[in-house]
C-alpha cells in the first residue's frame, strides 16, 4: 500500500506543466479567441514532440506503454491551462481504443494524428474536423470513419475552445472494427475529465488569490477579509478531497470491476464539482470583473460545465456508484476492495 | 502508487480481526461521558486492549506500542470500527498528546507518560481554552510561575473534554507578564491534586462531556513541562496538526456510519422520498474521499513529509461530512427521527447532535478557513 507518486511521474508532470504553461498563456487564449480558433497546430506539434500522445499506447502499437495515472497527471496540467487541444480525448481515449481493436492501424503510426471518439452517451463529437479518424459507438461495436466520409455540422458551444460537431454517417461505408470495450473508453474519458477538473479548479482559485491580494477596497486588499478568504478556502478544501479520489481512480482503472468504475465516477463527480465551485468562487471574488469577458475566469467555468456533463452526467455516474454501494460489501475495510476477492 | 495491501498487511488485518472478535464486549458500554461508571468501564476496556498489546500500535515498543507504521494503524482502525469496539476514552492522550510527546518530549518524559497513556492507567484531558480565549487561543491568561524546580499554576480553563473524570490534563500557560504567542509553555498537571477544582458542564445531549477547571496555586515539577519554556505555542500548533490532519477522526468511523446509513436506506426506502438516495450515495462518496485523503497523507508522512496547514482542510471536510450524513439519516427516519432509539440500536439522533460539535471543537471551522486562506493560499492577514 503506497499512495505516493514516483520520481518519473513527478518529472513527466513537471515537463507538462512547463510546456503547457509556456505555450498556453492568457495571451495565447486571447489571440485564439480573436481569431475564432479552437486548435493551435504549433502547440499540438510540441505536445506530440514531447511524447504525450504516445504515453498510454502499448509498446506494440509504437507507444510508451505507461498508465492512466501517468496521463492523468498531465491532464491535470492541461486543465490548469484550459488546454484547447484534444490531448485527453485523443491520446487518453481514442488512441488506446483503436490500439485495442486494430493495433496495426496506419492512423496509429502518426503520433500527431487526432483520433476523435463518438460514444453513444454524447450527443456531439469533439474535434471531429481535425481528426484523422473518428471512432463511433453503435450496438457495442466500434466503427472507424474519416471526416470526409461523414457529414459534420458544427454545434456551437459556450466554451470558445471546444470544437463540437453533430455527425451523420452510414455504417455500411464505415470500417467495422468489431465489438469494443466502450465501458473502458467511458472510464478513461471520465477519469481524464476529472483530472482536467482538478487543474481547472486550482487555476480558478489561483487567479482569485492573485486578484484578492491586489485589489484594494476600504484601504485593504480584499483578500484580507474573511468573507473573501472563506470562499477560497472552501474551494481549496474541495480540491484537496477530489485529488486523492482522482489519483486512486487512475491507479485502479485497470481492474475494470464495479469498484473501479464507481471510483472513476466518484472522481468525475467530485473533481468537476470542485472545478465549478472554484470557478464560481473565483467569479464572485473578482466581483464585476469576474463577470466580464476580459478576466479569464469564465473559461474555467465553461470548461467545467462542459466536462461535468460530457461522458455521463452526474446522475449517470451516481447510478454507477449506487450499484457498487447496493451490490457489494460496505464498510471500513472495503476502501480498496475488488469484485473477485473478499477481505 | 500501489493501492493493494501486502500479504503482511493482510495477515495483520486478520490478526487484529481475530483478536477483536474474541475481546470486544458483546453489549455496548455506557458512554464514557455519561457517568463515572461508564468512564471506568472504558478504562477497563483500554486495559483489555493493552493486554493484547493494541493500546497504540504506532508507538515504539519501549513506550507501550508495537512499533507499526501508519498504514498498519489505518488497518487497525478499520478493524476497530468494523468490530464496533468501544470509543477511545483516552483519545486526547493517545491521539493528540502522545504524538506531540513523541516529537517534543525527552526520553525520560516519554518513559514516564507514554506507557500508562497507552494502557489507559492515566487518562488525559486537554486544558487549552479559557472563558476569554477560544478561537483566539493566544489570549490565554492562565499563568505558570517558575519557583525553583517547580511551576505554580493559576487560572481558569474551560471546555475541557473528559476532564470531569480524567486523571491528567495538558494545559497551556504563560509566564506572568508575557503577551500573546510569546512566553507560553505546555505543562501537565493532575486533575485530582491540591488546588484543582473541576466543575462538570453538561453538553446539549445531557452528558457531562466537558468541564471547567480552576487552578489555585497548583504546584507541579518542572519535569511536567513539554519542550522548552516559551515553546508552548509552537508545540500546540503541532498538536493541532495531529488533531486535525490525521489521528483524531479516523476515516473508518465515517465509512462504518455511511455503511449503516446505506442499510437504513435499504430498509426504509419504500416509505421515503426517493431523492434521498442521492444523499446516501454522497455520504459514501464523502467517506471514501476522506479515507483516500488519509491514506495519501499516511503515505506522505511515511515517505518523510510533515503535516502542514492542509490539515485544516481535513477538519472542515470530516466535520461537514458528518453533519450531512446524520442529516440524511434523520430525513430517512422522518417523523421518527425525534424518538430516542431502544438500547443497542443505532443512535442516529445522538450522533447527529454530536456532529454539530464538529465544526466547533479542535479549532472552529471559521478559524480553519482562515488558516487555509493565509497559510495555504497566501492571502494577507
Amino acid at each position: 500500500m503506497d499512495f505516493t507518486l514516483n520520481d518519473e511521474q513527478l518529472m513527466f508532470a513537471e515537463t507538462a506543466r512547463t510546456l503547457l504553461g509556456d505555450t498556453c498563456t492568457p495571451d495565447h487564449w486571447h489571440k485564439m479567441m480573436e481569431q475564432g480558433a479552437g486548435f493551435d497546430a504549433a502547440r499540438w506539434a510540441q505536445i506530440v514532440e514531447n511524447g504525450f500522445t504516445l504515453l498510454l499506447l502499448p509498446e506494440a502499437a509504437g507507444g510508451m506503454g505507461l498508465t492512466e495515472l501517468d496521463l492523468a497527471l498531465i491532464a491535470i496540467e492541461a486543465g490548469y491551462v484550459a488546454l484547447p487541444e484534444p490531448l485527453a480525448e485523443s491520446a487518453g481515449v481514442g488512441a488506446p481504443l483503436l490500439a485495442s481493436l486494430a493495433p496495426d492501424h496506419p492512423v496509429l503510426a502518426d503520433p500527431a494524428a487526432i483520433i476523435a471518439v463518438a460514444p453513444a452517451i454524447n450527443p456531439v463529437v469533439a474535434n471531429a474536423d481535425v481528426a484523422a479518424a473518428i471512432l463511433i459507438e453503435k450496438d457495442g461495436r466500434a466503427y472507424l470513419v474519416t471526416p470526409d466520409q461523414v457529414t459534420l455540422t458544427p454545434a456551437e458551444t459556450i466554451d470558445p475552445f471546444r470544437r463540437l460537431f453533430r455527425i451523420e454517417w452510414d455504417a455500411s461505408k464505415a470500417e467495422d472494427l468489431g465489438p469494443a470495450d466502450w465501458t473502458l473508453a467511458l472510464d478513461r474519458a471520465s477519469l481524464f475529465a476529472a483530472a482536467q477538473g482538478l487543474g481547472l479548479a486550482q487555476r480558478a482559485v489561483d487567479l482569485a488569490v492573485a486578484y484578492a491580494k491586489d485589489r484594494m477596497q476600504f484601504g485593504k486588499p480584499i483578500g484580507s477579509y474573511q468573507a473573501v478568504k472563506h470562499h477560497l478556502a472552501s474551494a481549496q478544501t474541495a480540491i484537496e478531497f477530489a485529488r486523492p479520489v482522482v489519483l486512486a481512480a487512475a491507479a485502479e482503472i485497470g481492474h475494470a470491476d464495479v469498484h473501479s468504475r464507481a471510483r472513476v465516477s466518484e472522481a468525475k463527480i467530485v473533481a468537476l464539482e470542485a472545478a465549478e465551485k472554484a470557478a464560481r468562487a473565483s467569479i464572485q471574488v473578482h466581483g464585476a470583473m469576474g463577470y466580464s469577458w476580459e478576466v479569464d475566469v469564465h473559461l474555467f467555468l465553461k470548461r467545467a460545465l462542459a466536462l461535468k456533463a460530457a461522458w455521463g452526467t452526474p446522475a449517470f455516474h451516481r447510478s454507477r456508484i449506487a450499484t457498487r454501494i447496493f451490490t457489494q460489501p460496505l464498510g471500513a475495510d472495503q476502501t480498496f476492495a475488488r469484485e473477485n476477492e473478499h477481505a | 502508487m500501489n493501492l493493494t495491501y501486502t500479504p503482511e498487511q493482510q495477515a495483520f488485518r486478520a490478526e487484529v480481526r481475530t483478536w477483536l472478535e474474541a475481546h470486544v464486549p458483546k453489549a455496548p458500554l455506557e458512554h464514557y461521558d455519561a457517568t463515572r461508571e461508564g468512564f471506568e468501564a472504558h478504562r477497563q476496556w483500554e486495559a483489555t486492549l493493552k493486554s493484547g498489546d493494541w493500546g497504540m500500535v504506532t508507538w515504539p515498543k519501549e513506550y507501550g506500542g508495537r512499533g507499526l507504521d501508519l498504514i498498519q494503524w489505518l488497518i487497525f482502525e478499520e478493524e476497530y470500527y468494523r468490530a464496533g469496539a468501544p470509543g477511545r476514552v483516552n483519545q486526547n492522550g493517545i491521539f493528540l498528546l502522545g504524538p506531540t510527546l513523541m516529537e517534543f518530549g525527552t526520553h525520560e518524559q516519554k518513559q514516564r507518560f507514554l506507557p500508562p497513556m497507552a494502557s489507559g492507567e492515566e487518562i488525559w484531558a486537554q486544558a487549552w481554552s479559557e472563558p476569554q480565549a477560544g478561537s483566539d487561543l493566544a489570549g490565554v491568561r492562565a499563568t505558570a510561575l517558575r519557583e525553583g524546580d517547580e511551576y505554580v499554576l493559576n487560572g481558569h480553563k474551560i471546555w475541557s473534554s473528559r476532564a470531569a473524570f480524567a486523571d491528567w490534563a495538558f494545559g497551556l500557560f504563560r509566564e506572568p507578564g508575557s503577551e500573546r504567542h510569546k512566553g507560553m509553555s505546555l505543562i501537565f498537571f493532575r486533575l485530582d491534586q491540591e488546588g484543582v477544582t473541576r466543575n462538570p458542564i453538561r453538553k446539549i445531549n445531557g452528558h457531562v462531556g466537558f468541564a471547567e477547571i480552576f487552578l489555585d496555586n497548583v504546584r507541579v515539577p518542572a519535569f511536567n513541562r513539554l519542550g522548552d519554556e516559551g515553546q508552548g505555542w509552537h508545540i500546540c500548533m503541532a498538536t493541532a496538526g495531529f488533531e486535525r490532519g490525521l489521528m483524531l477522526r479516523s476515516p473508518a468511523r465515517f465509512q462504518e456510519a455511511a455503511a449503516a446509513l446505506a442499510a437504513l436506506w435499504q430498509s426504509r426506502k419504500g416509505t421515503c422520498d426517493p431523492a434521498l438516495e442521492a444523499d446516501v450515495v454522497r455520504a459514501h462518496m464523502n467517506a471514501e474521499a476522506y479515507a483516500l485523503n488519509i491514506y495519501q497523507t499516511a503515505s506522505r508522512l511515511m515517505a518523510g513529509a510533515k503535516i502542514g496547514p492542509e490539515a485544516s482542510t481535513n477538519k472542515i471536510f470530516w466535520s461537514e461530512m458528518d453533519i450531512h450524513l446524520h442529516e440524511t439519516a434523520l430525513a430517512i427516519l422522518g417523523a421518527e427521527a425525534e424518538l430516542l432509539p431502544p438500547t443497542g440500536e443505532h443512535e442516529w439522533l445522538d450522533d447527529y447532535i454530536f456532529s454539530l460539535a464538529g465544526p466547533i471543537y479542535a479549532g472552529s471551522n471559521e478559524i480553519q478557513r482562515n488558516i487555509i486562506a493565509e497559510r495555504m493560499l497566501g492571502l494577507p492577514r
